[in-house]
Formats: C-alpha cells, sequence, structure tokens
C-alpha cells in the first residue's frame, strides 16, 4: 500500500514538474506546479508530516500559487517564444543536467541501504511526531529565535511589495 | 470489507442527502428573499413550488451547453469541475452527528455486527485545516473560469475573487485559530466534544460563550470572512451582476454553469458546519437534556404535522387537500421517530447540528435580502485596515485570557 | 542487488533513498527549468519546485531520524518562499510596467 501510494504520486509529482518546464503558456506551468505541490503534500502525509502537509496545500498551492495565477492574469502574460537561446545551453545543457541528476541520484540512493537489516524503510504511521503539537513545542522552545527573526523578514517583504507597487516611484 | 461496505452506505447516502440539500436550498433562498421582499416566490411547479428545483435541474441538463469559439477549451471545461469537486470534497470531512451502534444481530442462520460508525465520511486528525486547505484550492476554479473565458469582465470576475479570496483567508484563519487556542485540538470532532457540559447548569460551553474568554467578536469575523470566502451578498464582486453582467460565470450555460452554482451552495453548507462547530457547540444542545431539550425537536414537528393538518382542512388551493395532510402525516412520522427513545441519542445531535447549521444558511439568505454590494475598494479596505487588525487583536487578548486562567 | 529480497522488503515499506532520489529528480527539473526557460514568471516558478523538492528531502530525513526539526526547517523555508514571492511578484509587476516585456533577454540594460 504504502509503496502504490508513493509510486502514484511520485509519478503525478513527477510528471507535473517535467510540464512545468515544457509548457508554453505560464498558466498551465502554475497548474502544473499546483500539481506537484498537492502531490507532494500526500507524500508528506505518508512520511508522518501531517501538519507541514497541510500547511503545504495551504501556503504553496492555496495562497503562493494563487498570487502567481493572480500576477499571470493581471499581466495577460502569452505564450512564450523559444528563440535567442545560448549555443552553450544548447551543446552542454542536458549533458550537465543528466550529469546533476546523476551525482544526487546516486548520493541519495547510496545515502540509505535499501536493503538488509539495517535498511531504511518508511513506513505509514511509523512516525507520528509531525503533529501540531510538536511542531508548536519545538517552534516556541528551541526554535523560538529562527521564528521571531522570519516574522522581521516578513515585514520587510511586506513593507518591500508595498514599495515596489506603489504607483509611482520618485 | 465491513469498513468499505460501510463507507459506500455512508458516501451514498451523504451524497444524496447533500445533493438534494444542495437543490433545495435554491428553492429556500428564492421563497425567503420573496417573503423578505412581499412576493410569493416559486409557486407553479408543484405544491407550494417544492418541485421547482427538480424543474431546474432539468431545464439545465437539457439545455445546449454552448462552447464558445473564443476560449481556452481544456481550462474552460476543467474551471467548473475543479469548483464543484473541491466544493463537495470538504464535506467529507464534517461530522454531523455522534455515531451510530448497530448491535450483534442474526439473520438467516448468521451473526451480523456489532456494527459501529461515526456520522463522518473520514476522521482527519488535522479536519480544520484540511478543510481550510481545501477551501483555499477552491479559488482555482473561479480565477481559471475567469481566465479562459478570453472575456473582460470574465477575466475582472477572475481577479476580483482570487484577490478577495487571499485577503479574506487571513482573518477567517486568525478567526478559526482564537477558540482552538481554549479547545486544543484540530479534529473537528473533538472540538465539537470540547464544547460540551453546562457551566451553572444553563450557560452551554460553546466557544461563543466559553469561560476565560468568549469567542464573540471571532465568531463575526468568521461570517463576514466566510461571505467573501463564498462568495456572497454583500461580497459578492467576481460576479456583480450590474458591475460585471456575471462576472467569471459570464461565458458559462447549461451545466457547467450549474455547477458553479452548486459550487457556492456547497460551500455555504461547508462553512456554515465550520462555524457551528467550532463556535456554537457542534451537536450540543443549547441547553441540558435534564431541563427537556430532547423534546424540542418532537414538538417542532409535530406543531408543523398540526398547522398541515390544520390548512389541509380549509384549503386555499384545490390541491392541498391531499398535499397538506401527506406533509402532515410525514412531519408527525418524523416526531414520533425523534421522541422514540432508542432513536434518540441518534437523531438528537443531527436534529441540533442540522438545525444550527440551517439557521446559519438562513443568515446567509437573510443579509442576501438586506444588503447591498460593497464597492471594490471598500471590500479590500474593509478586510485590510478593519478585519485584520480587529482578528489579530482578538487573537491575542484571547491568548492572554487563556494564558491567565491555565 | 537480488531483486528478491528488494520485493520483499518493498512489501514492508518505501526506502527513504527513494524519496531522497524523487527530491533529486524534482530538482534536476526544477534547475532544468530555471535555465531553459525565458518568461520570467517561469523561471521564478522553477525557483519554488527546486524549494519544494528541497522540502521533501528535508521530511524524508526528519523521518528517517524520528525528529520533528526536518518540519520546522521546512516550515521556514516556505515562509520565506512566502516573502520571496510577495517581493518577487511585486518586482516582476514594476519590470512589466515599464519595460512592458517579461522576457528575461530583454531586460538587459545593465549588459555591455
Amino acid at each position: 500500500m504504502d509503496l502504490f501510494f508513493f509510486l502514484l504520486f511520485a509519478f503525478i509529482a513527477v510528471a507535473c514538474a517535467v510540464s512545468v518546464v515544457l509548457q508554453k503558456h505560464p498558466i498551465s506551468c502554475a497548474l502544473s506546479l499546483v500539481g506537484t505541490m498537492a502531490s507532494l503534500a500526500v507524500l508528506y502525509l505518508l512520511l508522518g508530516a501531517e501538519f507541514i502537509a497541510m500547511v503545504q496545500v495551504i501556503v504553496y498551492a492555496g495562497a503562493i500559487m494563487v498570487l502567481f495565477v493572480f500576477v499571470i492574469m493581471l499581466l495577460n502574460a502569452g505564450e512564450e517564444s523559444s528563440k535567442g537561446r545560448s549555443w552553450i545551453a544548447k551543446i552542454a545543457g542536458l549533458p550537465a543536467l543528466a550529469a546533476l541528476l546523476g551525482i544526487l541520484g546516486y548520493a541519495m540512493l547510496t545515502f540509505y541501504p535499501m536493503v538488509g537489516p539495517k535498511a531504511s524503510l518508511v513506513h505509514f504511521g511509523d512516525f507520528t511526531g509531525g503533529g501540531a503539537k510538536e511542531i508548536g513545542t519545538a517552534l516556541f522552545t528551541e526554535y523560538l529565535l529562527p521564528f521571531e527573526v522570519t516574522s522581521i523578514l516578513i515585514l520587510i517583504a511586506i513593507l518591500g511589495a508595498i514599495v515596489l507597487a506603489r504607483k509611482e516611484i520618485d | 470489507m465491513e469498513f468499505l461496505i460501510i463507507t459506500s452506505i455512508k458516501l451514498a447516502l451523504i451524497l444524496f442527502v447533500f445533493m438534494t440539500t444542495l437543490a433545495y436550498l435554491q428553492w429556500v433562498e428564492r421563497k425567503v428573499i420573496a417573503h423578505v421582499q412581499v412576493r410569493m416566490g416559486p409557486s407553479r411547479v408543484g405544491p407550494h413550488g417544492l418541485l421547482q428545483p427538480l424543474a431546474d435541474v432539468i431545464k439545465l441538463i437539457t439545455k445546449e451547453g454552448v462552447l464558445p469559439p473564443h476560449v481556452n477549451t481544456f481550462y474552460y471545461l476543467a474551471a467548473p469541475f475543479l469548483s464543484v469537486f473541491f466544493a463537495l470534497i470538504s464535506i467529507s470531512i464534517i461530522p454531523f452527528g455522534t455515531g451510530v451502534e448497530i448491535p450483534a444481530f442474526h439473520m438467516g442462520g448468521a451473526t451480523y455486527g456489532p456494527y459501529k460508525t461515526m456520522f463522518e465520511l473520514a476522521d482527519a486528525n488535522m479536519g480544520i485545516l484540511l478543510v481550510l486547505a481545501i477551501s483555499s484550492m477552491g479559488v482555482y476554479g473561479i480565477a481559471l473560469a475567469g481566465w479562459s473565458s478570453n472575456n473582460k469582465y470574465a477575466l475582472m470576475g477572475g481577479l476580483r475573487s482570487s484577490a478577495q479570496m487571499i485577503s479574506y483567508e487571513l482573518p477567517m484563519s486568525l478567526a478559526i485559530a482564537a477558540p482552538l487556542l481554549s479547545i486544543g485540538s484540530l479534529n473537528l470532532r473533538q472540538i465539537s466534544d470540547a464544547q460540551a457540559g453546562y457551566s451553572l447548569g444553563v450557560i452551554p460551553h460553546w466557544a461563543i460563550f466559553a469561560f476565560p474568554a468568549p469567542q464573540f467578536f471571532s465568531f463575526i469575523i468568521f461570517m463576514i470572512a466566510a461571505f467573501a470566502e463564498t462568495n456572497r451578498i454583500p461580497f459578492d464582486l467576481p460576479e456583480a451582476e450590474n458591475e460585471l453582467v456575471a462576472g467569471f460565470h459570464v461565458e458559462y450555460s447549461s451545466m457547467t454553469f450549474a455547477s458553479f452554482f452548486m459550487a457556492e451552495y456547497a460551500n455555504m453548507v461547508t462553512v456554515c458546519s465550520i462555524a457551528t462547530l467550532l463556535f456554537l457547540g457542534g451537536w450540543q444542545p443549547l441547553w441540558p437534556a435534564a431541563y427537556g431539550s430532547n423534546f424540542v425537536a418532537p414538538l417542532i414537528f409535530a406543531g408543523a404535522g398540526a398547522i398541515c393538518m390544520l390548512h389541509g382542512m380549509n384549503p386555499a388551493r384545490p390541491f392541498d387537500r391531499i398535499t397538506l395532510p401527506v406533509f402532515g402525516v410525514i412531519f408527525f412520522g418524523l416526531a414520533g421517530l425523534m421522541a422514540f427513545p432508542p432513536t434518540v441519542p441518534i437523531l438528537m445531535p443531527m436534529f441540533w447540528f442540522l438545525g444550527k447549521v440551517g439557521f446559519l444558511l438562513f443568515v446567509f439568505i437573510w443579509i442576501r435580502a438586506t444588503l447591498p454590494r460593497f464597492r471594490y475598494d471598500q471590500l479590500m479596505g474593509f478586510a485590510w485596515k478593519f478585519l485584520f487588525p480587529v482578528a489579530l487583536a482578538n487573537l491575542l487578548i484571547t491568548g492572554f485570557l487563556v494564558a491567565l486562567v491555565s | 542487488m537480488d531483486p528478491q529480497v528488494l520485493m520483499q522488503t518493498l512489501g514492508k515499506g518505501v526506502p527513504t533513498s527513494w524519496y531522497l532520489a524523487l527530491s533529486a529528480v524534482l530538482f534536476t527539473i526544477g534547475v532544468a527549468g530555471f535555465i531553459l526557460r525565458r518568461n520570467i514568471i517561469t523561471v521564478f516558478m522553477c525557483i519554488e519546485l527546486m524549494l519544494n523538492a528541497v522540502n521533501l528531502s528535508f521530511i524524508a530525513f526528519a523521518h528517517e531520524h524520528r525528529q520533528v526539526s526536518g518540519h520546522l526547517f521546512t516550515f521556514f523555508v516556505m515562509v520565506v518562499a512566502a516573502a520571496e514571492a510577495a517581493v518577487g511578484l511585486a518586482i516582476i509587476l514594476t519590470v512589466f510596467k515599464n519595460r512592458s516585456t517579461l522576457n528575461i533577454d530583454e531586460i538587459d540594460s545593465l549588459k555591455n
């Protein structure tokens, strides 16, 4: 059952991610990204991160991506043209990406043993420490300083967004 | 296997009841608004227009679905589907009663049971967050409908809707967070159970009356934000008829148009259920069963039955001689069922829950008949300059009070 | 490795390294989009995709070590992503207002 859900949602995530890169129209890209984020939320659930899964949908899919869609609709952005790519990217792009994927994949797959007595497996229900209570406790004791710093970061971001979006910039 | 069968039965029941409710909510809305405006409302199809929803559905299904040539076909067709999908899926998390236990019984030589099931499809640990998450995804349906229609009015509607939904989600989440501080759970069933009991013997422990910090202001903020989230008057800017023709669904017809309508009503029912569970104590009765709160439901239904019978004896219209006594008998039957001791613990929570949800739905319709629409700058200013600070202050004060008491 | 042993293990659960590999795949796709695409909004979305891929590996590590810290890192990444989206989209709006283009190749007044 774990394997089935993992494979299903991993496939959806990868398919949507590929679609983000290949689609011509920004709206299609944004919706594909929403698909990736939603399937990642399901994978978070399988990994026992209930709270983060919900926050992923609420914040990423429900707020940030709505903002993207809003901006795309506001600017009435059309399909992008594919001309003007540099020749270096055309020749070396795909091999470089393949190499990156190879290195990353090799590192990830050998990091934890897949089989054997020491195999590290993800089984739904093994880890239940991802509830709101545990997150809240850790956030307001161990990670209090980063939490406060992020609130300042958000304040600065709000100020920046307001200054940038004002009608006239002196 | 047993789980699958029970869940399928529940699914079929809930789907049937919910769909019928959505259809009849339209009838109720038209009737209530008509009576507010001193009109009759739908009265031609069936007694008191009761078959009007059926006629509407048949009309909408058999109408030709027009596909305008200038639209982006894929998103144009996906948008109503998305809307309805996200509107319907959130109802599966709402618990609408305590539960039912069927003791083991023999039939045909085999023993079945005992069966025990709760009145909800999924008992999610993070129920309230899940509802928020799903409702925050619902905006895509409207935004996409507006964009893919390739029409300036529809685009304006879609833009307005996405800005409005993001803005009003903040006060809504803050208003939800305040009662959760004293309840201490995100599970909808536990939230409702935590509000059981009475202080001084009569005042219920509902969140709006709760002891350290009564959540009355949270309730008001939540309801205001809920109006905006469901695109209802006074916040129905995305579909403002006299500014944007019909806003985001101007290019839709027949079933696709009907699905936007259905999604709106389903969202209304969901937010009313959430408000009931969070603030109005879910299925906890208004006063203790010791003072006879269990007799309210049979009395109401018996009263309705008696009125039907009385009017059936002096019919105003020719068909009333038949239809009203039939309704009277149905109401008397329901009253009997509600007073029948074995079914009381099952039906009473459902009665109180559905009664509160029904009252909130009535408030939605009532306000639609009363208030005019906001202007767009007023809408945004109201959310950011008034509602958001008030929700923040309310959360802060609640936090202080809860910390002081505990 | 022996396929039979692998099948037996898969019956018990999914290897953590598969989650990490998925994260690597998503990250690479994000990098590819970041390099290949010319629309500034799409480039921005590919950055979000990379952040999401990293979040997945954080959550997988948290599950592996049975610690909640990974969830908190993810939480902070999300906060930063939200702030970034707010400022970034405001910048995009301003750029579009001044240059009326979204193509990153045409926004090159600092070049040469």
